[in-house]
């Protein structure tokens, strides 16, 4: 779905015409190569644009919000190889921001990380996109097509002395793949396995070369932010949340979909842009930055606004910007049950307390959605998840245990109910009636 | 060119090496094995499935050892190591699609179908696997048609459709 309603669009310029607007020619129209042309013709420095990349306090979009200039910052100057990777995995549940991105205005991304190349001085990149949105993979490669023919990628990019290529690499279904040296072992041909770390990828990246990995909508964001300068993008959010952010809002809603807004916007601003509760129902909980991160009960949520800083204090994380909106009619039971099968089904084995501990948390709840729940079993889900934060290799342990926590914390006499009564506190018709799927009177 | 290709690789046609090829291509020259995703989801197109011997083949025209390669194949969950029907269904059952109907979109194909998840349906045609997030939950309910299609909003009158569309 294109564009439907949007707050100061930056990143979403691009796709008012849907998918007949994202072609080189579109793009040039619209600007687009025009930052790209200004920092090789003027010959910036790679530091000082790095320092604009910093004043804009652009954050990482790919969940941890990292700043960004600081990242590039990291990557040693004298090495010979380096890389610039760009991580389209989007698999975390409720984000689909950098599907549309790529499929309504793939140029922004490609600009982004020939710039980035530029200032970390490296020669070559991989755009690693998610294997389930292949024909956004095809189109990327399009792109990557059109903009070697008009020499924006290649040798003498523009007849300067900066030469840099880019090429696209698919996923094939491995969510732990989004973790970003899970996805740099990916693109070696390798299991998806996280490595240590540190070393980090700035020192030991790709083929163990220095590595800038950047989310797609942080790569898309750079184009705009050296047009408008760093000071300007900052001033649109608020202070140490620079700029516009993309939100995908999924769930209960009247219409889904992804809405830029900047940083700051209330949620019920955001929340009425996506049309308001479906059905006109009550608001239950919001899961506001994918399903990673801690849900929040409405009310919580409603005095919320939409930035890192404003969520961290409410108890959760703005994560990768996936608001996941639940009304009345959900069993929260059942949705944890269904998040712990997920974190089960994808973590990768390598730690014993994710391994281990991501099939207990899903076989407990899974017996309490089913009736045969015991008195002490959210003292136990609790215990697994004390096992787990903070002690393996990457933060998909801690990605498993949030939800468990939080929906216990939020919600415990749903789970109480559900123990006790052994069925879900709400009835099964209403949950049924929620999805939509049944329209007027069918089966 | 293509002949020699064949002759390393018989288990594949020249039209899958010559793809291979242009995936080993965007990779350093002593880097061979990061085409090893791409090239086995080629293998697959070609093949319907991954057997042993069609890992191996590929294990070998990258010259990567074929247990590399089948750790790659059995790590990520859209390669099929056995056969699957002529339509795989992968229908989204995540939270997100959930909240708009994809474990309902699911069961209805069940039942017109007569499967379950992970079953093929007597005459060899569908095959139907449940998924996890595809990064498209606005579109829910969503669902892939052999990997590569996507197909959303599946409200039942367009499940019925797509159903019938596949021959
Ligand atoms: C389990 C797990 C899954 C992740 N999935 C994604 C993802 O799909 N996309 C993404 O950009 N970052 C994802 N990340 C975060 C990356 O590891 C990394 O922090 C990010 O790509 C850095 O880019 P940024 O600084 O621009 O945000 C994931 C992290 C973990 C632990
Ligand atoms: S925490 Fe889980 S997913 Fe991450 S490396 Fe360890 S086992 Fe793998
Ligand atoms: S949850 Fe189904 S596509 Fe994201």
């Amino acid at each position: 779905m294109a564009l439907i309603d949007t707050i100061n669009p930056l990143l979403t310029t691009g796709w008012a015409k849907g998918d007949a607007g994202w072609s080189l020619k579109d793009y040039e129209a619209r600007g687009g190569y025009k930052q790209l042309r200004r920092v090789l013709e003027s010959k910036m420095t790679q530091d000082d644009l790095i320092a604009e990349v910093k004043k804009s306090v652009l954050r990482g979009r790919g969940g941890a919000g990292f700043p960004t200039g600081l990242k590039w910052s990291f990557m040693p100057k004298a090495a010979p190889e380096k890389y610039v990777v760009c991580n389209t995995d989007e698999g975390e549940p409720g984000t689909f921001k950098d599907r549309d991105l790529l499929r309504f205005d793939p140029h922004s991304t490609i600009e982004g990380m020939i710039i980035a190349g530029y200032a970390v001085g490296a020669k070559r990149g991989y755009n690693y996109i998610h294997g389930e949105i292949f024909e956004i993979y095809q189109r990327f490669e399009e792109a990557l097509d059109q903009a070697r023919a008009a020499g924006y990628l290649g040798n003498n990019i523009l007849g300067s002395d900066f030469s840099f290529d880019l090429f696209a690499h698919h996923g094939w279904g491995a969510y732990i793949c989004g973790e970003e040296t899970g996805l740099l072992e990916s693109i070696e041909g390798k299991k998806g396995q996280p490595r240590y770390k540190p070393p980090f990828p700035a020192n030991f990246g790709l083929y163990g070369k220095p590595t800038t990995i950047n989310n797609t909508e942080t790569f898309a964001a750079i184009p705009f932010i050296l047009g408008m300068g760093g000071e300007a993008y900052l001033n649109l959010g608020k202070p140490n949340n620079g700029g516009t952010k993309l939100f995908s809002v999924s769930g209960h809603v009247n219409r889904p979909g992804n809405y830029e807004v900047p940083m700051g916007t209330p949620f019920a601003k955001l929340l009425e842009m996506a049309g308001g509760m479906r059905g006109g129902r009550k608001l239950k909980a919001v899961i506001p930055g994918g399903s990673s991160a801690p849900v929040l009960p409405a009310d919580v949520m409603m005095d919320c606004t939409m930035d890192y800083d404003s969520i961290a204090k409410a108890g959760s994380m703005l994560g990768s910007g996936a608001v996941i909106v639940m009304d009345e009619t959900v069993c929260m039971v059942k949705a944890l049950e269904r998040l712990s099968y997920f974190y089960y089904e994808e973590s990768c084995g390598q730690c014993t307390p994710c391994r281990e501990g991501s099939g207990w948390l899903y076989r407990v709840v899974h017996r309490i959605e089913h009736g045969q729940g015991r008195a002490e079993d959210l003292d136990l889900l609790n215990r697994v998840t004390d096992n787990m934060m903070g002690k393996t290799i990457c933060a998909l342990a801690d990605a498993a245990a949030f939800p468990v926590r939080s929906f216990i914390k939020h919600f415990k006499s749903e789970f109480e109910y559900h123990i006790e009564n052994k069925k879900c506190l709400v009835d099964p018709d209403i949950q049924r009636a929620g999805s939509g799927f049944f329209k007027a009177g069918a089966a | 060119m293509n002949t020699q290709n064949t002759l390393l690789c018989p288990e594949l046609s020249a039209e899958s090496l010559l793809k291979i090829d242009r995936e080993v291509a965007k990779y350093p020259a002593d880097q061979k094995q990061s085409a090893v995703m791409a090239a086995l989801v080629i293998a697959q197109d070609e093949k319907g499935w991954l057997s042993k011997e069609t890992i191996a083949a590929v294990a070998g025209y990258l010259g990567m050892p074929p247990i590399a390669a089948y750790e790659v194949a059995s790590f990520y969950n859209m390669y099929d190591l056995h056969p699957v029907g002529k339509y795989k269904l992968t229908v989204c059952t995540n939270l997100p699609c959930a909240l708009s109907g994809g474990v309902h979109a699911a069961d209805y194909v069940k039942e017109k179908l007569g499967i379950d998840f992970n079953e093929t349906t007597a005459d060899g045609k569908f095959t139907l696997k449940e998924g996890e997030c595809m990064g498209a939950c606005g579109d829910a309910p969503v669902m892939l048609v052999n990997n590569k299609r996507m197909c959303s909003f599946m409200l039942p009158e367009q499940i019925d459709k797509l159903l019938a569309e596949c021959k």
